[in-house]
Parts: C-alpha cells; structure tokens; sequence
C-alpha cells in the first residue's frame, strides 16, 4: 500500500505506535481482500446506511443561477445525516476483525463522533470521542446525540480546544491503550494507513455518482465540487472522477473564514505552508517559528489547520484545483438551497455549493456541476442564528 | 577521536554509574529563568540535557510538558531564541551533552539544512525528532550525520526485538527507550516487565541504551540504573517548577531533587 503521495503523508509519529500502525496495515490490507469482508460492508452500505445515496438534480438552483445544471450527490440522507458513517462502518468492521473492544475518535462539528458512536452501539462496542470544549458548546446537540448512543464525551481543554487539540488527546489514548483500542480517525488525514484506508471507504461516493451521472445525464460533469477540511468528502467523490481530466474537473472548496488576506481562515492549502501534524506531511496553517495557528471558519467541520495528504498531492500536481469560500458566501448558499430546494445543507457543504453557484453562469446549460452535498444541516440551526445576531445580517427573505 | 556522547557514557562506565539525561522545556516559564534552571541541573550533575523545544500539539506528552510548553509559547518561546540560549549554555559548559529535543514540525520549518549547520556550529551533540521514527528518518539523517549530529531514536515496549536491531544498527549516540508504554508523564510505580525487557534491549544494542518516561524518585532512578547506561528524567522535574512557591525556591527544589537522582545513579556491587 502507498504510504506516501509524492512527498506528502508519511507515518510522522513516535516509536511508541509505529508496530500499532503496522499492525492495523496489515489488518486492513487482509480484509480488503477478504470477500466476507467486502460483502458485509455491502450489505451495511445498503440495509444500514440506506446507499446508494441519490443523484439530484437542483432545477430551481439551477434555474437561479443561470448557466449549469447543477446536480448533488445527497450524502446528507445517509443514515446520521453526513458522508461521515461510509468510514466508520468501515473502520469498525477492521476493529471487530482486530478484536478491539474499544472505538476512540476526536470530532469537530460532532458528526464523525455520533457516525462513530452509531457504530459502537451497532456492533457492541465501547466508545470514547474527545471533543474540544469550544466545539461542545457550539454542537450541543451532537453531543447529546453521541451520549444517547451510548458513547462518552470526553472534553478537551488543551491548545485552542477545538479539533486539533481532540486529536492530539485521541492520539495520546491510543498510544496508551493500543492494545484493545481502534482509533477511528473521521478523516483523510493522520499516519498512513489512514489516509489510505478512509479513502477507500469514502470512494463509494464518487463510484456511485459517476454511475448515477451517466444513467441521467449520459454525460460526465464539467465539475466535481466538494468542501476540504481534512477532506474525506471531497477524496471520497474525487477519486470516482481523477481518472476523466481534463474533461472533468475536480475542485475541492477549502474555509475562506473572513478571507484569505485576514489570516482568519482555516484554508491549508490555499493560505499555508509545507510542515508535520497529526502524523503526516502535508500543508498546514503554521506561524513563522512553525507552530500550529488557530484556525477560524463558520463551519466547525471545515476548522483543522491541516488537511489530507492527498489533497496537497493533487493540488502540487494540478491534478485537482482548491478555491477558498468565505463564512458570508456559505451563509448564502446554506440559505439559498433551503428555499430553493427544500434542503437544509450542513454549513460544511455549503461552501461547496457556494463554489457551484458562483461559476454556474460561467457554464452553458448543456454542462453538469456535480456537488457532494455531504451533509444535512440540522446541526447548524443554533450556529446560523448566532451568525446572524452576529453579523446583524437579516436571512434572505 | 572521540566524540562528547561517547566520552560521556565512559566516563560513566568507569565511575561505576549510569547516565543521568534531564529533559527541559526550554522557555518555560520564559526564556530567561529557563537559562537558569537548566544551568542549575548541569551543577547539581545531569550529564546530558535534552533541550525540548516546545511545539504547539506535543501529542506524544503528557499533561506537564504540555502545560509548560504552551507557557513557554506564551511567554515568546521560539527555536531560535533555544538555539541562541544553547550557544550560551554550550561556551559555559564544554563537557555536557546537549541534545535538542522537539517535534518534527518545529524544525523542518527552520530548515533542516540550516538547522543542522547551526547546531554544529554551536557545538550541539544531536538531534530527538519525537515524532520522527526510523520510516521517516531519511530526510534528516544524512544532513545529522554530515555535521556530525547524532540524531537519537526511540524504541518502545511494543518495538519487537528484530526492530530494535534494525534501529540500534543504523544510528549513534544513544538510543532512548521509552520505558512505559504510551506518552510521557510521571508515573509512581514502574511495570514489572520493564527490568527484563530492558537488559533484552541493551543485549540487542550496540551503542547505549538509556531509559525515560515515567522515572519519579531517586529509588525507581537506582533501580533502572542498574539495567540501563543512562535514565532520563523529565516530568517528575519539570513538576517541581510549577505551584505557588517564588520561582527561586522552586528552581532550589529542583536542583535538590537533581542531585538526589544524580547521587542515586551508583551500580551496585
């Protein structure tokens, strides 16, 4: 298995876990050969998950904007209401296969930690998700949900508290406990195999919708748009489509926060530099003496100071273009597909969409934007409200 | 000719005694005091200082080192200001090893290349790149061993006896156990396979294997003397620089509790 993406990944990571990693490699690289592996997963897609998830097409967004069809990957009908569950179904499987007793995992906005939980609670396992406090106060009802299936929340108050600062804790776990321990990493980031293995799973997105694109549209899109924060979403759906450039362009939409040029953002590719974190070379949002820096975007999901090694592969090779969407445009868009549409995307989404809409008109009508609407946005109802009362900005009416 | 790593553990070796190293987080609780403090372990007998530089997600630390690094942060730590501090320290202490000590990241934003030409313009003796483990160590390692660097691994419980030969083999200097297994942090009792698994590994390393993580007294320091060329020490000093007492009395608990460890070093008849 590929360990590294040009320079990029690596298994940047202490001694202490380095025959961990080994471990869970060669687990991993067993059970993807392994049928009965294979068709459980299937048969968990399908009857648990309810895949595979539809291809929609937005006529009245479309008709809005003027230009593309705009068409979207509805990610957010899975099952916990997020692309999240696709890798910690898989993930859990590993961990039974391992013996594991335990699942660990860190979230943000809460949703890989109730995708992790769900899953604990359906295969009997005890769960454990380290969340930052400033994340917990504002995904209060993630955290509940996560509590009613069982799992502990377990706040962390280190560094900046929010992601990062969980996944540092959930790392210092799973050192400590390895030996009945999986760590359920919700993205594609962390020390190989992760970024790997979470791929995998997720490119059940972009098999599906490449299929579903085809049968409708008996074409392919001009676009595969999709949000970055670590990225598992947009590699997920990316890696349906890398093998149709330059036909097919695929765009991952990185955090702009308050833009790019306020340093106030959360988009590591885009704004950042070259360094280690969390196991894996990649681009990160660092200070001049090579410290992490505090990220911002409106989105919990999309605020990591890192992202996927894979995605800093593609972008340094031009294989994929990243664009960055500030908090205002996202707001719009989130607004835009709920009274258009009838959907409420989750904030993380949005800025994907927000890209989608911006360059439609660019397009003639005969041209297909695909968007991977990866989650639903119940979650941001409290966070759309404080932005609001913040920015004094009224909803479009 | 010898290099100061070697001379030291000689040294050691005929004085009957193991090794003491003493981790530092550097700049805490600043810059200044830091000078101090890690001048007052040299006199109250550490052999080796690990210069930690502090990063902003130590993921393989516990609570005290992350504490004292991100203070150390606050009060305007950077690599630099180490590097200009370890000049220093080096011109007032020629025999003393000094091994910079911090998490990937840190340095290969200064540049690897230039990093490695100042330490051994200062006269540093090498590199413990944390999360930086033997799959990884190429981009580092040619530069270390082209400045004479020593660039230090670790190697863990969980490492099996064939990798613990395979890492032993390709470095010099000393390798690093870490004794108990997980991240760093004070521990009161010391796990009961740790004495034998530690004589396995010094079987199995040609150079010095010393060991850390989890040491607290001067009683767990002896024992482990007796198995291993040298111990480290870290959290259980660093702890005696925090609480409410005047910096000055906790430096002075410091250099007590110090010179209690390096007394307790001795091998037994």
């Amino acid at each position: 298995m590929k360990s590294h993406y040009g320079i990029y990944g690596g298994q940047y990571v202490a001694e202490t876990l380095l025959p961990t990693l080994h471990e869970l490699e060669r687990e991993y690289e067993k059970a993807k050969k392994d049928p009965e592996f294979r068709a459980e997963l299937e048969h968990l897609f399908k009857h648990y998950i309810g895949r595979e998830s539809p291809l929609y097409h937005a006529r009245r967004l479309s008709q809005h904007c003027g230009g593309a069809q705009i068409y979207l990957k509805r990610e957010d009908l899975n099952h916990t209401g997020a692309h999240k569950v696709n890798n910690t179904i898989g993930q859990a499987l590993l961990a039974r296969k391992m013996n594991k007793k335990r699942l660990i995992a860190e979230t943000g906005a809460g949703m890989h930690g109730v995708a992790t939980a769900t899953v604990a609670a359906l295969f009997g396992l005890e769960c454990e998700v380290f969340m930052g406090a400033v994340d917990i106060a504002r995904q209060a009802p993630n955290v509940e949900r996560m509590e009613m299936l069982g799992a502990k929340v377990q706040t962390v108050t280190t560094g900046s508290q929010t992601l990062k600062d969980a996944m540092n804790e959930a790392i210092r776990d799973w050192t400590a406990r390895s030996e009945d321990t999986f760590y359920v990493i919700g993205t594609v980031a962390g020390p190989h195999p992760y970024p790997a293995m979470v791929r995998d799973f997720q490119s059940v997105i972009g098999l599906e919708s490449r299929r579903q694109c085809l049968e409708q549209c008996g074409k392919l899109p001009r676009e595969v748009i999709a949000c970055v924060g670590g990225g598992s979403n947009a590699l997920g759906i990316f890696v349906g489509f890398l093998q149709d450039a330059p036909q097919v362009n695929c765009v991952g939409v990185e955090a702009g926060g308050h833009g790019l040029d306020t340093g106030i953002h959360a988009a590591s590719i885009c704004g950042g530099r070259v360094g280690v974190l969390h196991g894996c070379k990649t681009y990160l949002l660092q200070d001049n003496d090579g410290q992490i820096r505090q990220t911002h975007s409106v989105s919990a999901g999309l605020d990591y100071p890192g992202v996927g090694p894979e995605h800093s592969h593609l972008a340094d090779e031009k294989l994929a273009r990243y664009v960055a969407v500030n908090d205002p445009e996202a707001v719009e868009a989130f607004h835009l597909l709920a009274r258009l549409e009838g959907i409420i995307p989750a904030l993380e989404s949005a800025h994907a969409l927000a890209h989608a809409i911006a360059v439609a008109p660019s397009y003639s009508p005969e041209d297909i934007l695909l968007v991977n609407l990866s989650g639903r946005g119940d979650k941001d109802m409290e966070n759309i409200r404080r932005y609001h009362e913040k920015t004094q900005q009224k909803n479009p009416q | 000719m010898k290099n100061r790593i070697e001379k030291i553990f000689d040294r050691c070796r005929k004085e009957k005694r193991a090794a003491l190293i003493l981790f530092n987080s550097c700049g805490y609780p600043d810059m200044e005091s830091s000078e101090r403090i890690i001048q007052g372990a040299i006199d109250s007998g550490a052999d080796i200082i690990e210069l930690g530089v502090p990063f902003s997600d130590p993921m393989a630390d516990g609570a005290i080192i992350q504490k004292a690094s991100q203070i150390a942060l606050q009060n305007g730590a950077t690599l630099k200001k180490v590097l200009a501090m370890a000049e220093r320290l080096r011109l007032r202490n020629p025999d003393t090893g000094f091994i910079l000590f911090s998490y990937f990241n840190v340095l290969l934003n200064y540049g690897l290349e230039a990093l490695t030409e100042e330490l051994e313009r200062i006269g540093i003796d090498g590199i413990l790149s944390v999360d930086l483990p033997f799959e990884e160590k190429e981009e580092l390692e040619p530069l270390c061993h082209k400045r004479g660097l020593h660039l230090i691994p670790l190697v863990s419980p969980a490492t099996t006896p064939q990798r613990v030969r395979l890492i032993t083999s390709q470095t010099t200097g000393f390798v690093y156990y870490v004794a108990v297994r997980g991240i760093t942090g004070v521990r009161s009792e010391l796990p009961r396979e740790l004495l034998a698994r530690l004589s396995e590994i010094s079987g199995l390393s040609p150079i010095p294997v010393v060991a850390g993580f989890g040491i607290s007294s001067p009683a767990t320091a002896h024992q482990i003397a007796q198995h291993a060329r040298g111990i480290v020490v870290g959290s259980a000093g660093l702890r005696l620089l925090f609480g409410e007492k005047p910096l000055e009395e906790r430096i002075a608990d410091f250099k007590a509790f110090v010179q209690s460890l390096a007394e307790s070093l001795c091998l037994d008849a």
